[in-house]
Formats: structure tokens, C-alpha cells, sequence
């Protein structure tokens, strides 16, 4: 008699043995906690040298601002930018990973990544945790095939636009692409489509805000432009200056600079066996 | 004895069998109205689409009408609704001629009523189940407004209802000012109009513009907006992305 069931090693990632649980009490009426949407307006779109993609940096925790200036345009590859909208965790977390595989797969091949590389391995990804892992991404790129921009949802359906907007304040950014865009734009009039995208989100949304980040993709070249645009400054800072309480009273001061306390060995040796 | 439990009242709105005596959801509607003052006065937008669910049911449904001399009222939401909030108008407008004053009710007046007729409606948990903007012009003065469905109302120098409010009003922030001419008011009406026709499902492509002045309501023929689907990246898709879409 053959053993039919072998006990299979544990395996990480997300383990789906309470879904069943879970839908039977949402049936029953259990209200389900809601994933933390962060709140985004990010964009892509496709000009006549390549890709460009922006995204405003704001990160909310419900109605509280987490970070104010955050980076919401990851590195994909030297070629390859991906901007990500929803749990911000996720898309930190699923970019990185595919950022990682694509680095692998470039040493084991000796080869530039393609964009329909990461699309596959994020596409995939997300698919497999069906849904479960909100990331929202706007993939762009230019490699050898040419200049492309996709869509990535959170169940692991794509697009592949050649204009995009993805978060919150993506009806907002659509409406400025759907009255503005046209073919072939060039580098300077596809930055500035991209930024007025952007700062629509930024005043119409509010859950998108603070600054606006540009990414340019082109053959050979990326320029990223972090807080190219700064439309929301801090207008107002006391005169007076900020100082303790007079009430304080100094007793002692003792400057420990930090660089000393850490010894640097010039041999190199010690990690060889 | 315990008198003190929940009304009859209550008890009975909350039933089954008083469902059937109140609004629960809306069956045939219609989608945004977009509005906005320019030079001379006042210019609304909206599609003749009535929507039966996911249905695009009827086509020819006019929902810009004149009220009165000095208004014009634009309504999305349900028709039959609609329907019913135009025959209060023209009762009160009616009403008004009677007193053959020399006196005529004004956008603002139209306004207030629309509010508290709205706005009790809702709290009898009956509500009319659509959103609704008001323009006109007496006296030289503009007037452009807007009531939802729960008595939510304001006035500003542009307004939209359901989807207009996330995909016209970013546009009308950018490119709104004071002195638009008709022309260029119309033209801003029709860019608004065609970024919803392409991005909300439940719009058609025939749509009808008011306008009012000093001078009277002129509310236009129907007509269609050009759309443009020749982007290269279109026809061919997923040239560079075998197997996606």
C-alpha cells in the first residue's frame, strides 16, 4: 500500500486556511476590518523618447497624514521605475522583491531587464495572493522592444495604456489626460502634462498631497526627479524661534562625538575563515 | 406595562410592509449635470441618458428644464423623482403668477424651496433620490447652486453632481474665470462632458446645454461630442507585451 499523502515541508507566504472561516462570519454579518488605503494620485504616461511617470507624496494613515513627503516611485531596474498605490507596505514590499528577482535574472542572463519581466513576476505575484495584497502599481520602463507603460491591479490583472493614472485621485489625474493628451509629446510638454496631472490629484483628492515626484524613462538614461514640484510650502514659521522653557536649569553638558566610539579595521581579513 | 417601547411609527417604517411606502433605491436615472456661470449668466450640461441599472434604457430623457423666468434646474438621479420635483415647481411658480404682483420668484427662491423640500423628504427617510442644480439670473445677478438628495446644498461659480464632482470639477478648478464668454463657457462645458462620456459608464453620447440670461432660457437642440480613438498605442496594445492586454 503506497503513501499517498507526504508530509510537505512548510512553506511561507500567505496561508488561506482561514478564508473559508472568515466568509462564514461575514455571511453571518460580521463586519470585516478594511485594509488602510494610503491614498494616492500616480501616473504614467507614454512621450514620443519614452516613458514618464509621476506620483504625489503623501502617506495617510485614515485621516492623519503619516508622512508628508514619502517616495511613491520605486526602482525597479536601472531602466525600470514602478509607482505604487494602496497598502503602502505592499508596494514597498512586492517592488523590492521584483526588483531583487530582476536583478538575479539580469546577472543569470547578461542581459538589460524588460519591462514585461517585472509585469509578468508582479502580475503573478499578485495573482496568486488573489487580491489580498493591495498594491495598485503603474509599471514603466524603456528596453530594447521600445518604450512601454502598464497597469498592474491588486487581483493581477494588467493594462498597457499610453496614459495611466492609478489611487484615489485617479479620476481627477484622469480628467487633465483624458482633455490634454496627445501623441508624441515631446520631453518638456509630457513633464508638464504630468506634473498639472499630478497637482489635479493633489488639490481635488484628499487623500493625495504635499509635493510632486517626476520620473523621466528614456533609452539609455533616467533622470528622477524627486520633489520636482513643491506646490504646498510651509508658509508660516514663528519669528520668535522655538526655545525651552527659561525655567530649565543647566547642570552639567558633556559632547560625546559618536564617530569616535566606532573602530574601523583597515585589513579587510576579518570575515575570511 | 411597558408603554414606553419603540412608536408604531417607527416599528412601521422600519417593516417590510412600509418599505413599499418610502424610496429605498433608485431604478431609472440619470447620470451627472455640470454647470457653471460665465459672462451673461448661467450654463448647465447634461445627457439625455436614462439608465435602467446597468441598462442604457432611454435616451431621450430631457433633464435641463426652465422653472419659472429667471431659473433653469438640472437634475441626475432618479427620473421619476424628477418627475414629481417639477410638478411642486410648477405648482409654485403658478402660485406665484396668481398673485399677478409683478414679482416673480428668482434662482434663490427656487433654491431655498428645493432645499427644504429636499431636506424634509430625507428626514421622513423618504427621500427624492436625486441631485439636482439650479441656475439663473435676475436683476443682473448670477446664481448658480446645487441640493443633493439629503438637503446637502451650496452655491459656487461651478457645480456637477455624481461623477461630474471627481472627474469636471479638477478641470473647472484649472480653467474656470470670471468673464468666459459663451463660446469659450461652452467649450469648457463640452471638454468636461467628453472626459465623462469617456470615463463613466452609464453616459451617452447625446447631450443637451441650457443656457440663461437676463434675456430668457434657451435650452439647445440635442447633438453628440467628437471622440477620438486613433492613438497609435491603441491599435496595437500589446505590441511589446505578447499575452497581456
Amino acid at each position: 500500500m503506497s503513501q499517498i499523502s507526504e508530509s510537505m515541508p512548510p512553506k511561507g507566504g500567505f496561508s488561506f486556511d482561514l478564508c473559508k472561516r472568515n466568509q462564514m462570519l461575514v455571511n453571518k454579518g460580521l463586519k470585516q476590518p478594511s485594509f488602510l488605503k494610503t491614498g494616492t494620485t500616480i501616473v504614467g504616461l507614454v512621450f514620443q523618447d519614452g516613458v514618464i511617470l509621476g506620483a504625489d507624496t503623501r502617506a495617510t494613515e485614515g485621516p492623519i497624514v503619516a508622512d508628508k513627503n514619502c517616495e511613491k516611485i520605486h526602482y525597479m531596474a536601472p531602466n525600470i521605475y514602478c509607482c505604487g498605490a494602496g497598502t503602502a507596505a505592499d508596494t514597498e514590499a512586492v517592488t523590492d522583491m521584483v526588483s531583487s528577482q530582476l536583478k538575479l535574472h539580469r546577472y543569470h542572463t547578461g542581459r538589460e531587464s524588460r519591462v514585461v519581466t517585472a509585469l509578468t513576476l508582479l502580475k503573478s505575484h499578485l495573482f496568486s495572493y488573489q487580491g489580498h495584497v493591495s498594491a495598485a502599481l503603474v509599471l514603466g520602463g524603456v528596453d530594447v522592444t521600445g518604450p512601454h507603460l502598464h497597469t498592474i491591479y491588486p487581483h493581477g490583472s494588467t493594462d498597457t495604456l499610453p496614459f495611466a493614472t492609478m489611487g484615489s485621485g485617479s479620476l481627477a489625474a484622469m480628467a487633465v489626460f483624458e482633455s490634454k493628451y496627445r501623441e508624441g509629446l515631446t520631453r518638456d510638454e509630457g513633464v508638464k502634462l504630468v506634473a498639472e496631472a499630478i497637482c489635479s490629484g493633489i488639490f481635488n483628492d484628499l487623500g493625495s498631497g504635499s509635493n510632486v515626484d517626476v520620473c523621466v524613462i528614456t533609452k539609455g538614461k533616467k533622470e528622477y526627479l524627486r520633489n520636482y514640484l513643491t506646490p504646498n510650502p510651509r508658509t508660516y514659521v514663528s519669528e520668535k524661534g522655538y526655545t525651552f522653557s527659561k525655567k530649565t536649569e543647566v547642570l552639567h553638558t558633556k559632547i560625546t562625538p559618536l564617530k569616535e566610539l566606532v573602530d574601523v579595521i583597515e585589513a579587510g581579513d576579518a570575515m575570511e575563515e | 406595562m411597558n408603554v414606553s417601547d419603540s412608536t408604531p411609527a417607527m416599528n412601521n417604517l422600519m417593516g417590510s410592509e412600509a418599505d413599499s411606502q418610502r424610496t429605498l433605491y433608485p431604478y431609472v436615472t440619470g447620470t451627472s449635470v455640470v454647470g457653471i456661470k460665465y459672462k451673461d449668466g448661467i450654463l448647465l450640461a447634461a445627457d439625455m441618458g436614462g439608465s435602467y441599472g446597468s441598462t442604457l434604457r432611454y435616451k431621450t430623457v430631457e433633464r435641463l428644464k426652465s422653472v419659472g423666468k429667471h431659473s433653469i434646474i438640472g437634475a441626475s438621479g432618479e427620473i421619476s423623482d424628477f418627475q414629481e420635483i417639477m410638478r411642486n415647481l410648477d405648482d409654485l411658480i403658478l402660485y406665484d403668477n396668481m398673485w399677478d404682483d409683478g414679482n416673480s420668484f428668482g434662482p434663490k427662491e427656487v433654491h431655498n424651496y428645493l432645499t427644504r423640500m429636499m431636506y424634509n423628504r430625507r428626514n421622513k427617510f423618504n427621500p427624492l433620490w436625486n441631485s439636482l442644480v439650479l441656475g439663473g439670473v435676475k436683476n443682473g445677478q448670477k446664481y448658480l447652486g446645487t441640493v443633493s438628495m439629503i438637503g446637502v446644498h451650496y452655491e459656487d461659480n461651478h457645480v456637477a453632481t455624481g461623477f461630474g464632482n471627481h472627474l469636471a470639477r479638477p478641470l473647472l478648478r484649472d480653467e474656470w474665470h470670471e468673464n468666459l464668454t459663451f463660446e469659450e463657457g461652452v467649450k469648457l462645458l463640452e471638454k468636461c462632458m467628453r472626459v465623462l462620456l469617456y470615463r463613466d459608464r452609464s453616459a451617452v453620447n447625446k447631450l443637451q446645454i441650457a443656457k440663461i440670461t437676463e434675456e430668457g432660457v434657451t435650452i439647445s437642440q440635442p447633438y453628440a461630442l467628437k471622440t477620438f480613438w486613433g492613438f497609435s498605442a491603441f491599435k496595437n496594445p500589446t505590441a511589446g507585451a505578447e499575452g497581456s492586454w
